[in-house]
Formats: C-alpha cells, structure tokens, sequence
C-alpha cells in the first residue's frame, strides 16, 4: 500500500510483528483448547499463557481474565451481566457501552469531555436498586482521560459497582486496575497491536455475572463458545509487547506535542478537543472551523496519510459525533475534526509526513496560503 | 510443526475442531501483517480494503448454502450463532408466539439457551430421538402448535455424525408458518445445503468446524419472507445492526476461503472419508466381538464413527490410547464431568455410554493413520477386555444387569 | 488429563492380573462399584491356614487410576493377615500413586474392595466380620 503513514491507531492498530508470529504458529495448534487429548492440552497451556499475559498487564490474577470476541462484547457482558435494575453512563461513552441496554442514564459531562463527579454523585443519590456505573478510562474519539478512581469512591459510597471501558487506554499507558476501583474492565486486542476478534472482560473485583453466550461451559461458565486460540495468543504477546514500551508513551507525547504545537503556530484558529484535561499521548482531535472533517480526511489520504473524521464505528453515513455533542460543540463545529492517533508503530517521520501533507491542503484552502514551520 | 503433529498423536477428532486448511493460513497471513485496517474506517484505504476483503468473504459464505451475501451476519462462532438465533428471534416475536421446539440431541449452546428462555416465559418442547440418533417427522408435526414460532434442529450431530430429515423438517415449518433453525456447525462443508430448497430461514455455521480458523462463524438470516432478530450485541451498529462490533478481517477472511475451498473439494472428499470410515468400521467389526454402532449408520457423514466396546472403560481406554486424539462419551473425559447426553438419548446404557469412542475423519486423515489407529484400538480393547471383571462375566454368560451393584 | 508416572507404570504393566476360584475355600473375593458409574473392581485373595494372605489376583473396568489402584492393592496385600490387610487406607493408596482429587474415588474404591475380599473370605469361615459385610455390598 502507498500509504506511508498510519495514523488511525484508535480504530485499529498495526498487529505487532510478535503478535503476528503468535497467531500464525497457534494456527498450527490443531485442537480444540476442550479437548484431553495432546492437541486440546497445547492449545489450552496456549490460551492459558496468553491469559496470564493479560493477566499481569491488569494487575489481576488469571482466572479475572474472561476473553471475548472483543471490546464491543465485554462491555455487553459486563452490563447485562451484572445484576442491576440500573446502569448510569457517562455521556461520552463507547455506543456499545450505551446501547447496551435501552434504559442507560447519561451523567453529563464538561466542556472537556470530563464526567461531572456531582452529577453522578446525585444521580446515584437518588435512585435505588443495584446499580451498576460505566465510565470509560480514556474516550476513544479525543483521548481524554476520566477520573474513573475517584467516581468508584463515589459509587462505593451508594454501594454501586463501576464498569470501565479500558480499550483505549490499554497497552498505551499503564494502567493499574486494581487502582481503579472498578468491578470489570473491558480490553480489546486489537488495539493495542494484536489481532480483531479478541478481547477480555477483565474481573478486578469478585462480581456474579451472568452469563450472555450458553453452551460449551468454557471461560469459567461465564463465556461460552471454542476459544479463538491463535486470536488469544496474539493477544497475550502483544499485551506483552505493549507492556515493555511503556517508556515509550513519553516518545508518543512527544509526537502528540510537536504535531499541536506545529499546527498551532500556523493556523491559530485550530482548536485541540480535550486538551484542557488530562489525555492520552497519542491522540489529537483537531478542529478546524469551517472545515468540513471529511474534506481534509480525503486530501490528507491522497497524500498518503491515513487519520479518521470521528471514531470507526458507524457504518452508515458520517454522523455528528455524540462526544462532541455532549462536550457542548455545535455540530457545524464537531464536523470540522479530524482524529489523528498514533501508536507503537509512530515515528518522528510520519509527523513530518502528516505536517507536510496538511500544510499543503492548507495552502491549497486558504487565500495566499501559509508556510508551516515546524516546532522546534 | 503441522506434519509432526500428524505423525504422533494421530488426530482423528475432527468434531471437536478441524486443522485450520493451509491454504486458509495462506490467505489469512497478508491480514495479519500489512493489510491490517478496520473495515469500518471509511476514510482511508486500509480501512476499505478490509471492508473489500470481508465481503468477498460474506459471498463465498452464502456461496457454499445458497444463501444471499446479505443473509450473512459474522458472529464470534456458532455458539453465539445459536445463542442469537434463539434469544434473537425469541426476543423480537415473544409477544405473538412463545413455543420452541428442538431435540434432546442438539449441541449444548441450543439446549442451555432453551432452558434460558423457558425461564423467561417460553414452552419448549425437546423432541427424542430414536435408537439412530434420527426424529420422528410425525412426532414433530404433532408438537407444532398454533404458539409455535421456531423449530429448531441441528443438520449434523456433533457426536454420533447423523444428518436430520432436514428438507422434511423446512417443509414441515413452511407449510405451518413456523420459523426453521438450524445449527449446521458440523455440516457445512460435509454435506450440500440449500437454504432454500431446505426451507431454512436461520442457519449456524461455525469456521473451525470447517477447516477455517476459530473465533468467527455466522448466522444466515432470511431477507425473503423476512425474519427478524433482536441484536444480543449492541453499539456501532456493524452487521446490519444485528451484531455490533469492529469485524475482524483475518478471521472473516480465512472463513470465506474455507468455504470457497469445501465447496469445491465436498464431493471428493466425503467419497473418500467414506471409504477410510467403512474399512476402519469393518475391521473393528471383523476383529472385535461386543461392539456397538451408535448413530444410523446410513443417514450419517462420512467422517464420523461413534461406537461402544462393552465391558471397556473409555477413560482408561483412551489412557493406552494416547498416540490417537479421540475422544470418548466417558463421563470422566469430558471437561463437563457429565455423560454424554447424546448417548443416553439413544436409550444407550451407562454402561455402554462409558465405553464409547468417537473417531472424527477429515481433509488430513490418511489411509495409513486409519490402519494404524484401528490396529491399536483393537490391541487395547482386548487387552482390557482381559483384565474387566465384566468381561468376564459376559464370558461365563452372567447378565451383568442382573447382579445387584452397591453405590458408591 | 496427566497421571503419575506410578499409575502409568501400572496401568501399563499391570501385577496380578486374573482370576481364581471363587468357589474355593481359601478364597476371598470382593467386587465393588458399578458399571454405570465406570468403575467396577474385583480382588481376590487367597489365604493360608495361618491367615495370611498368599496370593491376591485383581480385574477392573474403569480408568488408569483405578487399574492401578487395584493392581497395587494386590501387591501390597500379598503377605499380609488379614486383619493388616484390612488396615489399609485409601489415602495411602492415593498418595502412592499421586492421585490427584479427582481420582481420589479409585482409591476408596480399591480399599473398598479388600475390605470386601476380606469379609467375604471370613464369611466363608464362618467367621463374620463385626460390620457384617457381604460381597456385593462391601459398606
């Protein structure tokens, strides 16, 4: 593929050549992990490898550890599996944390994308019954990250479980789960360099859960259906991988930083969502008023730059994004953005190939055109 | 590593899952390194060439059951196939009908989601089996009722490899306006299926069940006369809505080729497991006194063959069997401690329930693997008929149900 | 599924496989479990006019675990009274062989099955034991 540069991290990232090696030789495991036989005992000491991987990575013991078929499922698990009359949500939430259920009630959020603690705090005063509260640890479409540790003190105080989608933190930066506070904590492997199709509700606390998929009895009882052993091992190695470059995510920030304050210095007028608040180094949405997202999204792919105008998941047409709406963006505004995410495969230059791209759709846009100079 | 693996233990346990076909690992590994895009990123070239790629996939999927591409949803197997085809179309049409009928055969995953759905206010109805494995149509034209919504049974057992009546049973729900399921995990790729010509309206298929990879299979949903399916998973709205979540082109990919592959090859090969099927069956027949068939040896796929050694214990059975990957209905092997339910179905004693092996034939299986395994079967059947108290008894002409056995 | 190198030992090479007379006098024979619960065990003794036992033959239907158990049970009987042979405990049978717990079961059913043997031959000489067993009915 022409395209040098692949920043779209959040939607998907690069499978890491280790993970990639994993899954190719667990391919050749041919049993079913159920099995007694020799076949079925190396392909569950596989999965059972990968889960203490994922295992360590949290912070947790092995048997926390129930793969899915991915983030989308764990947070289904996780909120109709918990027994609770009510599910309160942050605003900003995954769709697939709020259309887990029809009844979800939104906590609102600030201008930066950040739950309002008060709010939850009411919320949960109010209402009675279990209760169950999902906040994600760091928003997949502006990288800012929730105060997750201090809205579990508050549910503890109403004796409420927290759910956290943990996807996009995951792997990017350490994460303690235990330190959370939360119950369950969703993964995804393919985000963090391993392969789709894989992902794990992680059980930081001793939970009852119910059951979604029925049959076979594996994962505990808790998830039925023949584990996708090469899948599982992938995952496993690159939770590892990711484990190891956590150094690195200051290299990130660095990346993060020079690519904002290059865009800045040449265009004023560009707006960095969530910036106020604490983010995820690699993550950038930019917004440039009067910009359609989409156009600059095309220009920069034809420059061979990969970025997205909002988060991956809506299969239909382009939508207003619902974290923009809920931050308080008006949606002229929210479709001005453009998302760049970075991740283990970024490298100093695919920045200079993103700011070389964009000045030039800039200069193509804007009367008399400008000259970017990159930061220092 | 593949060809080693080969060698010793013998794999003949193509029901529990089959080797991932090479030429499906072919296809998938370009998937795994550079071409690694989400196929819901709409806007940059990575991401539509893996939305290409999980189509070509859905259409050789629908390919191999005469189904529309669109008719096919990805799912994580076919147990969340079948977990959605029941809990999916249970959910969306409670309020007008709330009778189900399936088999007490049918895999675990439609049995437990049954007993779910009883507790939430429907009627099953689990029709038996005869001593071949195989329903009664009249039987089941006599529990349709005017409640009845769904019916739902399996193509092909997962233990005992007999094929269902299931063009009668699709006739027997059209002409009654009954929705037809079927779980066909074990029978795409072994036997020909025609979605239409079979009246199916929702069909599980599993990918490493037919020699693709695991982690992904797909429930066929009817567009014409439309059916329709509560989503169990919710949130980006992927698969038509009915199944959110960011699809995995290795996965999808890999199933597609499987698929493309078992059609063609399907009529060769059946051919030639038959052949390996038979030979082993008579020559264990030939050499061994006391041995039971269980399943009808007709309506059944050639690569199955599910047989009782009286007076042997399968566990220690399959313990001087360990250079064969079987697997056995002994309570003792099974990771459920349960035995197998299949068996007692067909009226099967405990006892002889305990003495069975299933030896699954596929793609991989040679000749000489079947000789060989047969062979050691036979060596260690007798040998432990030597050393069985029972087998001794039935010697001496002792009925064995006669003696009063203590509990322990 | 693994087994201890002493269970596979046995299993494969089992001591004291076969049958004697269970008409004879100085033979005592004990059969316990049941086939629909995939064990079934039969020891035999034979025994001198001194009370102890001189020989022991075994046969099981059931899993490595319990063949061995039964095939170990019949070597250490041998040579023993029978009041030391009815001594022997399942737990010293499951800690020979490593059972694991799952397997525990072989074990009771082996100690079973001599007490049974043992019972059985006392009967014969009209000598009940005190809890009055039978041979199909060793508790």
């Amino acid at each position: 593929m022409n395209h040098a540069v692949y920043m779209d991290h959040n939607a998907t990232s690069p499978v890491r050549a280790q993970a990639a090696v994993a899954a190719r030789e667990a391919l050749d495991l041919v049993g079913n992990a159920s099995s007694v036989h020799r076949f079925g005992c190396l392909a569950r000491r596989t999965v059972e490898e990968a889960r203490e991987q994922v295992a360590a990575l949290a912070g947790v013991e092995p048997e926390g550890v129930v793969f899915t078929s991915g983030g989308t499922e764990a947070n289904h698990l996780a909120l109709k599996g918990l027994r609770a009359s009510r599910v309160l949500a942050s605003a900003v939430e995954h769709p697939s944390v709020l259309k887990a259920r029809d009844d979800i009630e939104i906590i609102p959020v600030d201008g930066e994308g950040i739950v309002d603690l008060k709010a939850l705090d009411s919320m949960l005063a109010e209402g009675n019954g279990p209760t169950v509260v999902a906040l994600m640890l760091a928003n997949n479409e502006t990288g800012t990250i929730e105060p997750v540790a201090r809205a579990a003190e508050i549910a503890r105080r109403h004796g409420a479980l927290v759910h956290c989608d943990a996807v996009q933190a995951l792997g990017k930066v350490p994460v303690d789960v235990t330190a959370l506070g939360a119950h369950t904590v969703s993964a995804s492997a393919h985000k963090l360099g391993g392969l789709p199709g894989v992902g794990a509700l992680i059980l930081a606390q001793p939970v009852d859960l119910i059951p979604q998929l029925r049959g076979g009895g594996q994962e505990q009882g808790l998830r039925a259906g023949t584990e996708n052993v090469p899948g599982i091992a992938a995952f496993g190695v690159a939770v590892a991988a990711a484990a190891s470059e956590f150094g690195h995510a200051a290299g990130l920030a660095k990346l993060r930083d020079r690519l904002e304050t290059t865009v800045r210095r040449a265009a004023p007028e560009v707006r960095i969502i969530g910036a106020g608040a604490e983010r995820l180094p690699n993550t950038s949405l930019m917004v440039i008023p009067g910009r359609k997202g989409a156009t600059q999204v095309m220009a920069l792919d034809l420059a061979g730059v990969a970025v997205s105008a909002g988060s991956a998941c809506s299969s239909g047409t382009p939508r207003p994004s619902h974290v923009l709406r809920a931050m308080g963006y008006d949606d002229d505004l929210a479709e001005g953005a453009i998302r760049i995410s970075l991740g283990w495969s970024s490298r100093m230059e695919d920045i200079d190939r993103f700011l070389d791209a964009w000045a030039e759709i800039r200069s193509g846009d804007v009367e008399g055109g400008f000259e970017v100079q990159p930061a220092a | 590593m593949a060809e080693q693996n080969r060698k010793s233990p013998v794999y003949l346990d193509y029901q529990a899952t089959t080797p991932t076909d090479p030429r499906v690992v072919e296809a998938m590994l370009p998937f795994f390194t550079e071409k690694f895009g989400n196929p819901h990123s709409r806007s940059h070239p990575y991401g539509w060439e893996a939305e290409a790629a999980v189509e070509t996939a859905r259409e050789q999927i629908a390919g191999i059951i005469g189904a529309l591409p669109k008719e096919i949803i990805f799912t994580s197997g076919a147990t969340e196939a079948n977990n959605l085809a029941l809990k999916g179309v249970g959910a969306f049409y409670k309020d007008k009908k709330n009778h189900i009928i399936t088999v007490v055969t049918e895999h675990k995953c439609i049995l437990d989601t049954c007993r779910h759905l009883e507790q939430e206010g429907f009627d099953v109805t689990y029709l038996p089996v005869g001593e071949n494995g195989l329903i009664d149509l009249e039987q089941l034209k006599e529990a349709v009722t005017d409640k009845t919504l769904l019916v739902s049974v399996m193509a092909v057992n997962n233990e005992i490899g007999v094929i269902q009546p299931i063009k009668e049973i699709g006739a027997v729900c059209r002409e009654r306006k009954v929705f037809f399921h079927s779980d066909c995990a074990q029978a795409v790729g072994k036997i020909a299926l025609d979605v239409n010509e079979m009246n199916i309206d929702l069909m599980s298929i599993s990918g490493h069940k037919t020699y693709g990879p695991k982690g992904i299979g797909a429930l066929y949903v009817r567009r014409k006369p439309r059916v329709r399916v509560v989503p169990m998973i919710n949130g980006g709205g992927q698969e038509r809505g009915m199944r959110s979540g960011t699809l995995a082109p290795p996965l999808c990919v890999g199933f597609g080729e499987a698929c493309a592959i078992a059609k063609e090859e399907m009529g060769a090969e059946a051919e030639r497991l038959r052949m390996l099927r038979d030979k082993a069956y008579q020559r264990i027949m030939e050499k061994l006194p006391e041995v039971y068939l269980n399943g009808d040896m007709e309506s059944r796929i050639p690569g199955n063959l599910n047989v009782s050694f009286a007076c042997v214990e399968g566990e220690g059975l399959m313990m001087g069997l360990k250079d064969l990957a079987i697997s056995s209905g002994s309570a003792c092997t099974s990771a459920s401690l349960e035995p197998s339910y299949v068996l007692r179905a067909l009226g099967l004693e405990d006892e002889l329930a305990h003495s069975s092996l299933r030896l699954g034939f596929g793609r991989f299986t040679t000749e000489d693997e079947v000789d060989y395994a047969v062979e050691r079967i036979i060596g260690e059947v007798s040998r432990l008929r030597k050393m069985s108290p029972l087998w001794e008894m039935v010697q001496e002409g002792i009925d064995i149900k006669s003696i009063e056995w203590a509990e322990h | 599924m693994s087994y201890s190198e002493k269970v596979v030992e046995h299993y494969e090479h089992p001591r004291n496989v076969g049958s004697m007379d269970k008409s004879a006098e100085d033979v005592g024979t004990g059969l316990v479990g049941a086939p629909a619960c995939g064990d079934v065990m039969k020891l035999q003794i034979r025994v001198g006019d001194d009370g102890v036992i001189e020989d022991a033959k075994f046969k099981t239907f059931g899993c490595g675990s319990a063949i061995a158990s039964s095939s170990l049970v019949t070597e250490w009987v041998k040579g023993k009274t029978l009041d030391e042979a009815a001594e022997i405990k399942n737990t010293e049978i499951a800690e020979e062989l490593a059972l694991p717990p799952v397997k525990i079961h072989c074990s009771v059913l082996a100690e079973d099955a001599i007490k049974a043997a043992v019972s059985d031959y006392k009967e014969k000489r009209g000598t009940q034991t005190k809890d009055g067993g039978t041979e199909e009915a060793a508790e």
